[in-house]
């Protein structure tokens, strides 16, 4: 029965500790006294015999504890009596406690956070079916320039047909929106839709939550029209009523059966899609027959045994075979490339988060070396004490266990604190970026917090390990105790650690602060980029017309011509115009065009320009300058429509030496189209430079290519925001029926596109504006603690006659040194740290000399603050008062 | 003399063991007698004794006591427990073979 005895043993000393210490110490007495009585006994005096015994014994309180250390419970009462004699150090200097634990919060939530998007952004699997097997397939450009152009569906169907590695493969278009009409009083609403083959939920590996997903047959141009809804648009227009599924809805006033409805995680291929209908019944015939319109987005989930690359070779293989075979058409592409899912869902955010996260790393470590700074300072306040424990035989193990107990103390209590400041920090950053991918994925889970508990581990060993250090130097006790004995001046050792680590985190700071400096001004630089139109006081607000409705072109431009009368009419508006997409809205499609009057391209040489559909009017009302010719007549209209407008960077590269009005393109399936004006650049996204437009009116028939959803644009002379609701009135006026989206000025959406540079250049701004005033803490600190050492060494230069500049310029120096060190070595990592940054930049170099530069001397000028306190204070030393200080 | 680190590791403990297996004995009285079978060639120091002492009553192989002692005066007295009367059987044959081992090397050797 051992292992009762152990137990009873076990509970004893847990319950029973206190007298059992008692106990130990009886014992001890009664051996000494036995000794003693056994030396009278052998003649000795009572004096004698005790003291004799006493010196036989050795050191009864050593002894004490080498015999508690073989006792059960001992290693944790140690930890508890460390930490007891912690909390109560800690609790006699709140201020330090405080601070300490905030620095760390900060540090740890800053680091919780970061990683917990990280992770479920870029790390965790897609939250589909074997997600490794998932990849996305790409054509190559035309030129071959880019290997990661959209599909053609035409090519897609072949790869379908023809290639034997994949399981299951699905097309989908990229997103537009919808018309959904209202129902028993409902205002009709524009949503995220996508049109996709059947076999993109299978393909996935998801299945929807209510219904069923498609099948081949729905996805038919002769099939009825079904639709599939999303959770959060079931939920919200819908009621959550699952009698919906069967039912009819409109959709661009046409009926569709609700089939399914999807899960509420489920996101794809971007953020917000609310609708999902089959493509083979939504699409032309010949759009998905076309080899050549890059338009379409294709996936394919590879068979067990095939390998990416191996596909990836068949892929190309087909493409190539097509293109080929079609010699005359060279918008067809040569090749094909791939991707993993994850990579093309998410690739574009890996450099910005892992920027963050590595700022954040710098902030944790910053915040760990003033943590330690401020231990190391503490330490050596208290370096008598600890140096006359060591020599009364206090072990140093205890002696950094307890060092250790604090700085574990701090790092836990900010660890704590850290993580609830993380959860507020992600609910903050979920709902500001709701536009990147998987942000609904985002959430603090297991492995997130065993992360946070190895950052606090990190920082408690970190911080501690480097104040024992300076602490447990028990091989110099004696040293310790004389030099304490008369404080004349601090061994200069002692500090040299606490220089270094100054430096460092001057380093760091740098660092972080030219980051944040060439993000600034990238998203400065940006901002003040030129779109090539009036963007003040301009609103603009999207709508589709409804095929259903407007099939008859003269309806759909009476729409137009009814809209912008009445637009044009409302008090306020100066000037409104129609236009597909306004500038900064996207990229929006591009065609093939040739010069009637130019000789015949070389075979496979390609010419193409952004598609834009506009009004006569638009151009006045953005403001985009006529340069030569004139704007669209107001005949073109239906099938008299025929000319076409082209921006500035067209006819520099298109009819370099000549004069481009009066001649014709051939585009839009080689109808001719004569060119009748010029005018200014504009960008389609803020951070790309002008590209070449083609401008054809939007009153031109359907068959033509006219699409039939366009932006209407609006300015005016004051708040143009306050016109918002008298232009949907407007438009209800004319069609109930139409919803629009969209409604937002043009500085919304530059903002909108400008949202990933500010953010991330904000944040980073954050977090060296921290680490700038932790590092100048941490310097004042560091100075103003060898200055009070040092005290009456100054005390006797001074009045042996020192000046006091000298003694000024001394200190100063003594506190400059480590801070221009940390900033040689921060430029130096700077320079390395911008060029990993290099992709985030717009419109400057890595190197932008005038951020260093800016960097130098802010840093100089917060570090010689910082130092200039503690030397001046130096200066004054009244030298009496200074000697008497002992 | 008979400091701790002279003792074959694990030694101490034998001794011990065997030494409160006929009746309980105090910490004095255990070194005292230890000393005293040995012809005074094992000195127990204190300094090895009474951490001995107590990680062997850890282990649960003695029990300590307090009681009155001989001169009148409570001690804490260690006795052996089942569990340690087997473990000082074990002990004593481990330490038979290994000396008698020791031995044969010595003398044939």
């Amino acid at each position: 029965m051992r292992w009762l005895e152990k137990i009873r043993v076990r509970w004893e000393m847990l319950i029973h500790r206190r007298r059992e210490v008692q106990r130990l110490d009886a014992e001890l007495g009664f051996h000494l006294e036995q000794q003693i009585a056994e030396n009278i006994a052998a003649g000795m005096n009572p004096d004698e015999a005790r003291y004799s015994a006493r010196r036989a014994f050795g050191n009864q309180t050593l002894l004490c504890e080498e015999t508690r250390e073989t006792w059960n419970w001992n290693r944790v009462g140690m930890v508890l009596g460390n930490m007891r004699i912690s909390i109560r150090t800690l609790a006699r200097t709140p201020g330090f406690a405080i601070i300490s634990i905030l620095v760390m919060a900060i540090g740890i939530s800053a680091n919780v956070a970061l990683f917990t998007v990280v992770r479920s952004v870029l790390l965790k699997p897609l939250p589909f079916k074997d997600p490794a097997r998932l990849i996305r397939l790409y054509e190559h450009s035309a030129d071959d320039k880019f290997p990661y152009n959209m599909s053609a569906a035409g090519v897609f169907a072949e790869w379908k047909k023809q290639s034997h590695s994949f399981s299951d493969l699905a097309l989908v278009s990229t997103s537009g929106e919808y018309n959904v009409s209202g129902a028993s009083g409902q205002l009709p609403e524009r949503v995220r839709a996508v049109d996709c083959s059947w076999d993109l939920f299978p393909t996935l590996g998801v299945e929807p939550a209510l219904g069923r997903g498609f099948t081949p047959a729905d996805d038919k141009q002769s099939a009825s029209a079904t639709v599939v809804l999303s959770w959060g648009l079931w939920k919200r227009r819908f009621g959550g009523d699952p009698s919906i599924l069967h039912q009819t809805i409109h959709i661009n006033a046409r009926p569709y059966t609700v089939i399914g409805i999807m899960p509420s995680w489920f996101a794809y291929p971007e953020q917000g899609v609310q609708l999902w209908t089959p493509i083979y019944h939504e699409e032309l015939p010949q759009d998905m027959q076309a080899l050549d319109s890059h338009d379409y987005l294709a996936i394919g989930r590879l068979l067990p045994n095939v390998s990416e690359s191996q596909a990836r070779a068949e892929l190309s293989t087909i493409v190539r075979r097509i293109h080929d075979e079609h010699l005359d058409n060279p918008f067809i592409s040569k090749g094909a490339d791939s991707r993993p899912l994850l990579e093309d869902m998410v690739g574009d955010l890996k450099t910005p988060l892992y920027v963050l996260l590595g700022a954040t790393a710098c902030v944790l470590l910053i915040a760990c070396l003033n943590v330690a700074n401020l231990l190391v300072a503490r330490a050596a306040a208290r370096r008598k004490e600890l140096a006359i424990r060591a020599a009364l035989g206090g072990s140093r193990w205890r002696l950094i266990g307890e060092h250790l107990a604090e700085s574990f103390l701090l790092s836990a209590a900010g660890g704590a604190a850290g993580l609830l400041l993380a959860q507020v920090v992600i609910e903050w950053l979920i709902r500001t970026r709701q536009d990147i991918s998987r942000v609904e994925a985002i959430h603090i889970d297991g492995v997130v917090i065993v992360f946070t508990l190895g950052l606090i581990f990190f920082c408690a060993t970190f911080a501690g390990l480097i104040s024992s250090v300076s602490a447990a130097a028990g091989d110099k006790i004696l040293s310790s105790l004389q030099e304490s004995s008369r404080s004349h001046s601090a061994g200069p050792a002692r500090v040299g650690l606490r220089k270094w680590l100054l430096s460092l985190e001057v380093g760091l700071t740098v660092v972080l602060l030219v980051g944040a400096g060439l993000l600034l001004k990238s998203y400065q630089r940006l901002r003040a980029s030129d779109l090539g139109c009036i963007t003040n006081n301009v609103l603009t607000m999207r709508f589709g017309l409804p095929q259903a409705q407007y099939a008859q072109d003269a309806r759909r431009v009476t729409f137009y011509e009814a809209l912008l009368d009445r637009v044009r009419s409302l008090p306020g508006v100066q000037a409104s115009g129609l236009v597909r997409l306004v500038p900064g809205q996207g990229y929006g499609g591009d065609s093939g065009f040739l010069v009637a009057e130019h000789p015949p391209l070389p075979q496979g040489q390609i010419q193409y320009a952004i598609v834009r559909w506009a009004d006569p009017g638009y151009f006045a009302a953005l403001g985009i300058p006529l340069l030569r010719g004139q704007t669209f007549d107001a005949d073109q209209r239906l099938d008299k429509a025929n000319e076409v407008v082209i921006s500035e960077s067209f006819a520099h590269q298109y009819f370099p030496n000549e004069d481009p009005i009066g001649k014709h393109l051939l585009a839009l399936g080689r109808r001719p189209f004569k060119i009748a004006g010029v005018v200014g650049d504009t960008r389609f996204v803020i951070a790309a430079p002008a590209r070449p437009i083609m401008y054809f009116p939007l009153y031109a028939l359907l068959y033509q290519g006219v699409p039939t959803d366009a932006t209407l644009a609006v300015r005016s002379n004051r708040d143009v925001t306050m016109l918002a609701l008298p232009i949907q009135q407007v438009v209800q006026q004319i069609d109930r029926e139409l919803p629009v989206s969209d409604i937002l000025t043009m500085d919304q959406i530059i903002g909108k596109s400008t949202l990933d540079s500010s953010f991330d250049a904000t944040l980073l701004l954050a977090f060296a504006v921290l680490s700038l005033v932790l590092a100048a803490v941490g310097l004042f600190g560091v100075l103003s603690y060898i200055v009070a050492q040092r005290t009456a060494e100054i005390g006797i230069r001074i009045a042996l006659g020192a000046q006091r500049e000298r003694v000024l310029s001394l200190v100063l120096l003594d506190g400059l040194r480590p801070a221009l060190f940390g900033l040689a070595l921060g430029v130096a990592a700077s320079v390395g740290a911008a060029h990993l940054i290099r992709s985030m930049l717009y419109g400057i170099t890595p190197l932008d000399p005038a951020v260093f530069v800016s960097v130098i001397v802010m840093l100089s000028l917060v570090a010689g603050a910082a130092c200039l306190i503690p030397a001046w204070r130096a200066s004054r030393l009244d030298p009496t008062i200074a000697l008497r200080a002992e | 003399m008979g400091k701790p680190s002279d003792l074959v590791q694990g030694t101490l403990d034998l001794l011990i063991l065997k030494t409160v297996s006929l009746e309980a004995k105090h910490g004095w009285a255990i070194a005292k007698r230890i000393q005293q079978v040995s012809g005074e060639v094992l000195q127990v120091q204190q300094g090895s004794l009474y951490p001995a002492l107590h990680r062997l009553e850890q282990q649960g192989w003695i029990r300590g006591k307090w009681e009155e002692s001989e001169i009148g005066r409570r001690a804490k007295f260690y006795s052996l427990t089942a569990a340690g009367r087997k473990q000082l059987e074990q002990e004593t044959t481990n330490w038979n073979r290994l000396s008698g081992a020791i031995n044969l090397v010595i003398e044939k050797a």
